[in-house]
């Protein structure tokens, strides 16, 4: 087994599974750990600013990989667009919504690191997985670099192999060989965005899982009923 | 009609000193803890005054409670939508600095210090960082007895309406003490405003409650509540609240707050409410409209057709003889001297207040005081405490009923004078004020003697009643020490994957080590 073959091969179902794992092991035994843990109320500057363009970047980022790389190459054939206009379209996407992610990331670790009280809350695994986001997020801008270039030659051919790839892990047929060639600077990310997924559970991330939609359709009230009632 | 039961208080202010000895209780049982050090489930205020977090009655600022908003009664930060669209970071959210940082005293240094001249002091140090605090800001009665300027205090929202300059000057100052809790409501915009619906309403007796485990910390509550009784417990990275005290509750004790009273100024009693009404109570157009609806929502204990009806809705019988013994429907209800707090916050609050009469000894040496007609007794608008304000405070700015309960006070002292000192009753008073001797003297009872059994009918849980699998209650609690309710490994011990606390922060109770050469 190559490197290429377990990055790449097993580290996606390595890190999918402690995902699954590790959130459904927590939710069920750890009810009391699972929480967004904001320190809103010890340091309130800047959070606005800084918390609002973090997640709108991040969940624009998370969605934008998912959509664009799991849909099937011939519905956007299908819908018009070419692989050229689909690599601008990422191209551009990803720088708007990774630099949102970006400068939000760095604000909030720099306020992590700077800001007392909390600094003095902030657990290790805090400041760590703020800084793994901002790397991750780092890495992925600095790829439109190369992409830019291959989207001006109109090569498709990075593209479709990534979309290839992951297409291949989701549908459990994995074929690492399908990236061999692609630049460094993807493997980089796409390796620090994989470990996202593993370090997961382990964090204060799982608060994803508990996106409160169901709130829309609630009533307002809640009243809990312990006695039977006799009727 | 959908009858509830609900446990409320009542709070005696004419009688409160001020003691904060049901602050220290409460404290002492439920926030000794690391995270909410800060937070104070109960807090006895000065007013005049700004109170704690600062300026909490300022809904511009806090946008809590609700709103009539195109005919809708809505939250006043905004609905569901708008709740989400702020869930990354809330607008509203109060910092710890509104509250206070919260401190300890270096008291090992007094210990530990070598022998010197001068005597050691033991500086306070930050509860969260550990450091050394220069000055203290702010606390839960911060303006204790009126201290500080009148200007800082003056930006009370209670003036609305008030030429408040003249206040300023000593003669005419004026103040009375306000012990605040949660007010347990029945329309609460906590509970509302919880986007993992984790915060609810008891339906046995009316506490509101956040379930520990369902919490995530989006802390929306923290700003929703109007009274700013929810606290964001820091550590543990989720909110919590007063509990009513509902291990005692349901073993028929009052809270420990009320227990501990030393004024005897609070009373605990079962009312019982139409729920179906709650909307329209707290949704009518003005907001001076506010008290008398919710007033109209409470249900007579001794009509039979009430009667027949909570039993048939599964209320138990013990319960409804507590209600007709309540001395919260007396004084709230049937007296109607005891008032909700701020009522145009339209959350319909459940700890009630009678308003506090107040001295008026320098007119009377003046000769200048207009009396009742027993030329004794003061009449309630000589008092030295502007009625406007306590309206602004307890009937969203509505006189006349205040008016109406301090006559009533009055009167009752009156009549009791006159049965001490002329040995006779003083009808004509109780009839101006709108009192039938019989009332008086139950008044005189409830009031003046307060006895034990008197200020407090709680009924016991109705255990045989519950559910029987006490494990899905589990995390229910509204409080916990730690990850209390997890089959896993108990947070803060040992090494965990899913760490419920924090280590690093400080505690400075941790008593060092003397130095070899200062032992003897």
């Amino acid at each position: 087994m190559t490197l290429n073959d377990f990055f790449f091969g097993a580290y996606p179902y390595l890190a999918g599974t402690i995902f699954l794992l590790g959130s459904w092991l927590r939710f069920d035994r750890e009810q009391y750990t699972w929480k967004a843990d904001s320190s809103q109320l010890l340091s309130n500057k800047n959070m606005r600013i800084a918390s609002n363009l973090f997640h709108v970047g991040i969940l624009a980022v998370f969605f934008g990989h998912l959509v664009g790389m799991l849909t099937p190459h011939s519905w956007f054939l299908a819908l018009g667009i070419s692989d050229t206009a689909h690599q601008y379209i990422a191209i551009y996407a990803g720088l708007i919504f990774g630099s949102l992610c970006l400068i939000g990331s760095i604000m909030l670790l720099l306020r992590r690191l700077n800001e007392p009280r909390v600094r003095a809350v902030s657990r290790k695994r805090d400041t760590f997985i703020i800084g793994w986001l901002l790397a991750t997020v780092a890495l992925g801008l600095s790829t439109t670099v190369v992409s830019i270039d291959h989207a001006s030659h109109g090569d498709a051919s990075t593209m479709i192999a990534l979309t290839e790839w992951v297409k291949s892990v989701a549908t459990l047929s994995v074929d690492a060989s399908l990236i061999q060639d692609v630049n460094f600077i993807f493997k980089l990310h796409m390796f620090f965005g994989m470990t996202v997924f593993l370090l997961f559970p382990f964090t204060r991330l799982v608060h994803v899982w508990s996106v409160p939609l169901s709130y829309l359709g609630r009533a307002y009230q809640i009243v809990r009923v312990r006695k039977i009632r006799m009727n | 009609m959908n009858i509830r039961a609900q446990i409320a208080m009542v709070l005696n202010l004419d009688k409160c000193i001020g003691c904060h000895t049901c602050s220290v209780t409460c404290k002492n049982i439920w926030t000794n803890r690391k995270g909410v050090e800060y937070a104070w489930f109960n807090n006895v205020e000065s007013k005049p005054g700004i109170g704690f977090p600062k300026e909490w009655e300022n809904q511009e600022k806090w946008k809590g409670g609700w709103k009539k908003e195109n005919g809708q009664l809505e939250l006043k930060a905004g609905g569901r939508i708008s709740k989400l669209l702020n869930i990354f970071a809330n607008p509203d959210m109060p910092e710890i600095d509104d509250y206070y940082e919260p401190f300890d005293y270096d008291y090992p240094k007094l210990q530990n210090k070598p022998l010197s001249e001068a005597a050691p002091t033991a500086r306070p140090l930050s509860q969260i960082t550990g450091q050394r605090m220069e000055k203290i800001q702010w606390g839960p009665n911060w303006e204790d007895d009126l201290a500080g300027e009148f200007e800082h205090r003056s930006v009370d929202q209670n003036f609305k309406g008030i030429q408040k300059e003249i206040y300023k000057e000593f003669e005419k100052t004026f103040h009375m003490y306000l012990p605040r809790l949660c007010n347990h409501c029945l329309n609460p915009a906590c509970v509302a405003s919880c986007p993992s619906g984790a915060i609810y309403k008891r339906d046995e007796d009316g506490a509101v409650l956040i379930d520990q485990d369902r919490c995530r910390g989006w802390r929306m509550c923290v700003s929703a509540c109007p009274y700013k009784k929810i606290y964001f417990n820091w550590e543990s990275g989720k909110s919590e609240k007063c509990i009513l005290c509902y291990p005692r509750i349901e073993s028929g004790m009052p809270t420990a707050c009320a227990e501990s009273c030393v004024g005897r100024i609070r009373y605990m009693g079962v009312v019982l409410y139409d729920a179906d009404k709650i909307s329209d109570a707290a949704g009518v157009a003005g907001d001076k409209d506010l008290y008398k609806s919710q007033m109209d929502i409470f249900l007579d204990p001794n009509d039979p057709e009430v009667i027949r009806q909570a039993q048939e809705q599964g209320i138990p019988d013990t319960w409804l003889d507590a209600a007709k013994r309540s001395p919260v429907y007396k004084m709230a209800i049937d007296w109607k001297i005891a008032f909700p707090l701020h009522p145009e916050y339209r959350t319909l609050p459940m700890m009630w207040y009678v308003p506090p009469l107040s001295p008026v000894q320098s007119q009377i040496d003046q000769g200048t005081l207009p009396t009742e007609a027993d030329g004794v007794i003061p009449k309630s608008e000589a008092l030295r405490f502007p009625v406007q304000y306590l309206a602004n405070l307890l009937t969203a700015g509505d006189e006349k009923p205040i008016f109406s309960a301090l006559n009533r006070l009055l009167a009752m002292r009156s009549n009791q004078r006159s049965k001490n000192v002329d040995g006779t009753t003083n009808v004509a008073a109780l009839e101006a004020a709108g009192l039938t001797e019989q009332q008086s003297d139950e008044m005189y009872q409830m009031l003046g003697i307060a006895n034990y059994n008197d200020r407090f009918v709680i009924p016991t849980a109705n255990e045989a009643l519950a559910q029987e699998d006490p494990y899905a209650f589990q995390g229910q609690n509204g409080f916990t020490a730690g990850n209390a309710s997890s089959q896993g490994s108990d947070s803060g011990e040992g090494f965990t994957l899913f760490p419920a606390s924090r280590k690093r922060t400080y505690t400075p109770q941790d008593i060092q080590q003397p130095r070899k050469k200062d032992t003897v």
